[in-house]
């Protein structure tokens, strides 16, 4: 049987685009790599949904206009943006959450944590994978077809245009297809291959995943191969520093270490190597994914005294807990007279200021190098505690090129049958950087667009037959 | 580190048990997560803690009200490695709740055998009836009495009976929820509590608010679909059950205060509230069975449906067995049904501190030290920055 349309990708984006093209009379067949109890992608891992609002909405307070929004995308990408695509999914977003919340998605106020995202941010009640269950339940009582188990391992293209996907040996036709399949994080060969050789390692070795095994980046390969027009660089990807700990893959949220900021940060040869205390935390977690992974052995330890403790989220692991600093470098496996070298020098280095962690304070190093610039407090009252921290990728940038109806581009001309949506394509608006829930945001919006532009190139007349044509 | 407020009755030098070990296990991956922390009162009663001690345990294990919300919607869920399942780990905390505060303690193994426990106590109850009636009419069958019940059983000696099973069910729950208290709540905390407090745990657990999801649709069954069934079921179970004792209460009045003894016509109050009661303890129960019998397996512990559906069985033997009572107490089988009716409620007194019940009694503490634990200062420290 064939399809009207055909959605590959079983996350946030691929699920909206099913319903879209479902509510405009389509049929819809969704294939998800995954089985059944790892469906959702990266979407399972999510909490909430940066969202435009010019005044106090439901769980959102006061107001984030598209200007300001904008310009903090603007700011986050330091430009690597496109300004037309980009407002278009942060209008989206304004109006989108009357649709999720008729396909059964809860939304709630801020989590404790994250009261400084109570205006940008709707968060999903229970988290991703309850907005993902929903999107599920929501698509089988529309019709849409479902398979599980289901990864796609090429499209067969006719000059830009979709005519079949094909798993193994079997061959899927559909009239238009949606790829909202993820970005290639998964693909550790891949992240090697963009990592590069750096100083006799190859960096990308000691990354972890934080996301969901099944983003292997397959068909974005392949379309980029096929001559699709590409976004973003292979390199870039969105890393945080995470507990060393953590599973290769799927530890989401649980595992950042958010201690940081109120301790030191040493490498494998017991050295500070970046101001701890530039910023608050939440500007400043993403970038020491990337400040690890330039490490040696891409390994931190995050130290800090029983100071900290209470003060940041707890961490999923225990640290190591020490008496005394060079049981801790032990514990640690740390050159213990190079520990206590470098943080004698820190503390002799702490000027007495007033700590407080909720502005940027006065407590500061001085002739140190680098130097802590806030939150500099000797490390000196036991027990001590260290977490070891890897990078953490938590998607990466590279995708497809699209334009405003979401459909793949081959040599400049946008297919007529083939769309993107999704981290696959995320990279058009978020070149580099990322700020909270922007990526669901870009998900739903072109999601959503994408599911609409295909119904209407598959089963042009079904649109006006279908009693859920919704906005 | 640190808990935020000291426990009094601190239980944390105590080593933790398998099962409450698991439940700390779990809240430190669900206290670096917090999503959750919608659906029910468990997760921001986690968030006030870093550490779970013995008494946090039970505590958080007795205000989870077993929804399923949090098993569908967790990322690290089975088949993930950190295997959260928060339904699973404090049902089994629950029954070790039960176990260790149960007075007398020498009775608290009881719960880990109520399917026995219930079987064995209405063997017991009915051959005592059936005997007494033995003793009485000859045979099981007897000429049609008007539904004078206490021409077969002495009014005295039904109240003698009665009266001490229930008040030996409500002393030993009684003993065991202030044991209960007294380990995971301040000395001074019921004392201090504002009547706010005591009002909201009250509405609470009438209103079974924590069955609501969160969202007001109601909690998981056999699958991520969320349902009110069983907020609905449990609600019609519960004040099916109070208008019967309330049927109870308004009879032992009629008979002594107003001297005037049993049988009551149709229209009376005491038949009145005890049919309604009766209806709903036949609806009500009969819904929980068929909503247990088809939960998703993943949600409890396969160990306990016996506990489970055990009470569930006495009530509705309770129930039907009250109703069919009302419908032939004329006839020549009274004495049967009758015997029947009091041997399941003789045998639902007797297991009530022993069995399922008792997590009503403790559940309602639980949600009384989250009333009064939520209106204290959090913790002060964890910069929201």
């Amino acid at each position: 049987m064939k399809h009207d349309v055909l959605v590959i990708g079983g996350g946030n984006a691929a699920l909206c685009a099913a319903l879209m093209a479902r509510e405009a009379g389509a049929s819809v067949l969704l294939l998800e790599a995954a089985p059944r109890a790892w469906r959702g992608g990266n979407s399972a891992h999510t909490r909430n949904l940066r969202c435009m609002h010019d005044a106090p909405q439901d769980v959102l307070v006061e107001a984030y206009p598209e200007e300001e929004f904008w310009q903090d995308l603007l700011k986050v990408t330091s430009g690597v943006t496109d300004e037309r695509l980009a407002r278009i999914a942060i209008r989206a977003s304004s109006i989108c959450r009357g649709w999720m919340r008729r396909h059964g998605v809860n939304f709630q106020p801020p989590l404790s944590g994250t009261l400084h995202l109570a205006r940008t941010n709707a968060f999903f009640m229970g988290g991703g994978k309850a907005l993902v269950n929903a999107y599920y339940r929501s698509a089988e009582d529309l019709g849409v077809r479902i398979r599980y188990d289901a990864p796609v391992d090429s499209l067969e293209l006719d000059d830009g245009r979709f005519v079949a996907a094909r798993i193994g040996a079997e061959r899927i036709e559909a009239r238009a297809c949606v790829v909202a399949a993820g970005g290639f994080e998964s693909n550790r060969a891949w992240l090697r291959e963009a990592w590069g050789e750096v100083n006799g390692e190859w960096p990308a070795d000691n990354f972890l995943i934080r996301g969901t095994r099944f983003n292997q980046g397959v068909l974005l390969r392949q379309l980029i191969g096929a001559g699709a027009d590409a976004v973003g660089d292979p390199a870039q990807a969105h890393m945080v520093a995470i507990d060393a700990r953590a599973p290769l893959y799927d530890g989401g949220i649980c595992t950042r270490v958010d201690c940081v900021s109120l301790g030191i940060v040493l490498n494998r040869n017991a050295e500070r190597f970046y101001d701890e205390g530039e910023d608050f935390w939440p500007k400043r977690y993403a970038i020491w994914g990337r400040l690890v992974a330039r490490q040696p052995g891409q390994i931190g330890y995050s130290i800090i005294d029983s100071k900290a403790v209470g003060r940041f989220m707890p961490p999923v692991f225990p640290g190591v807990k020490a008496k005394t600093l060079g049981e801790l470098a032990r514990g640690l496996g740390l050159d213990e007279a190079a520990m206590l070298r470098t943080v004698a020098d820190f503390n002799a280095a702490c000027r007495a200021g007033s700590f407080d962690h909720a502005v940027l304070d006065d407590c500061r190093t001085e002739g140190l190098t680098p130097p802590k610039t806030h939150w500099a407090r000797p490390i000196d009252t036991a027990p001590y505690y260290g977490y070891a921290l890897r990078p953490g990728v938590t998607f990466t940038y590279l995708g497809l090129k699209v334009d405003e109806r979401a459909a793949v581009h081959f040599g400049g001309k946008p297919s007529r049958n083939l769309f993107a949506a999704g981290e696959v394509m995320a990279g058009n608006i978020l070149g580099k950087g990322y700020t909270a829930g922007v990526g669901m945001s870009i998900g739903t919006a072109f999601g959503r667009i994408a599911g609409s532009a295909a119904a209407l190139v598959a089963a042009p007349r079904a649109r006006q037959a279908s009693p859920h044509a919704a906005v | 580190m640190q808990p935020f407020e000291a426990q009094p009755g601190d239980a944390r030098a105590t080593a933790l048990r398998a099962d409450e070990a698991e439940v700390d296990r779990q809240m430190q991956i669900c206290n670096a997560c917090r999503y959750c922390e919608g659906f029910c009162a468990v997760f921001p009663a986690m968030t006030r803690r870093l550490e779970f001690g013995k008494a946090d345990i039970h505590y958080l294990a007795n205000l989870c009200h077993h929804c399923g919300a949090c098993l569908h919607a967790c990322q690290y869920a089975p088949p993930h490695e950190f295997a959260v399942n928060i339904p699973r780990a404090m049902a089994r905390v629950r029954v070790q709740t039960y176990s260790d505060y149960a007075w007398p303690a020498a009775l608290g193994s009881l719960y880990r055998h109520a399917g026995l426990a219930t079987a064995l106590a209405s063997a017991a109850a009915l051959t005592l009836f059936l005997v007494l009636m033995l003793m009485t009419t000859g045979g099981l069958w007897h000429a049609p009495l008007a539904g004078n019940f206490y021409a077969i059983f002495p009014h005295r000696t039904l109240a003698l009976t009665f009266g001490a099973a229930f008040g030996f069910a409500a002393l030993a729950l009684a003993i065991g929820v202030t044991r209960f208290w007294r380990a995971v709540a301040p000395a001074d905390a019921l004392r201090a509590a504002p009547g706010a407090a005591l009002a909201q745990a009250t509405h609470d657990a009438l209103r079974l608010k924590y069955l609501d999801g969160g969202h007001g649709k109601g909690c998981n069954e056999s699958d991520d679909r969320f349902t009110l069934a069983r907020r609905r079921f449990h609600h019609l179970t519960f004040y099916g059950f109070m208008l019967c004792l309330a049927a109870t209460c308004v009879a032992t009045l009629y008979h002594y205060a107003l001297r005037l003894p049993a049988p009551y016509p149709l229209g009376s109050l005491p038949v009145l509230l005890g049919t309604a009661g009766g209806i709903g303890l036949v609806v009500g129960p009969a819904g929980l069975l068929w909503l247990n019998l088809r939960r998703d397996p993943a949600h409890g512990d396969v160990a306990q449906q016996p506990l489970e559906r055990g009470f569930i069985a006495l009530l509705l033997l309770v129930s039907v067995s009250g109703l069919a009572l009302l419908a032939w107490r004329e006839s020549g089988a009274m004495g049967l049904l009758l015997s029947i009716h009091l041997a399941a409620v003789l045998a639902l007194f007797l297991t009530l501190p022993y069995g399922k019940f008792a997590h009503g009694v403790y559940r309602s503490a639980a949600l009384l030290k989250w009333a009064i634990e939520r209106r204290e200062p959090g913790n002060p420290r964890l910069a929201e920055d």
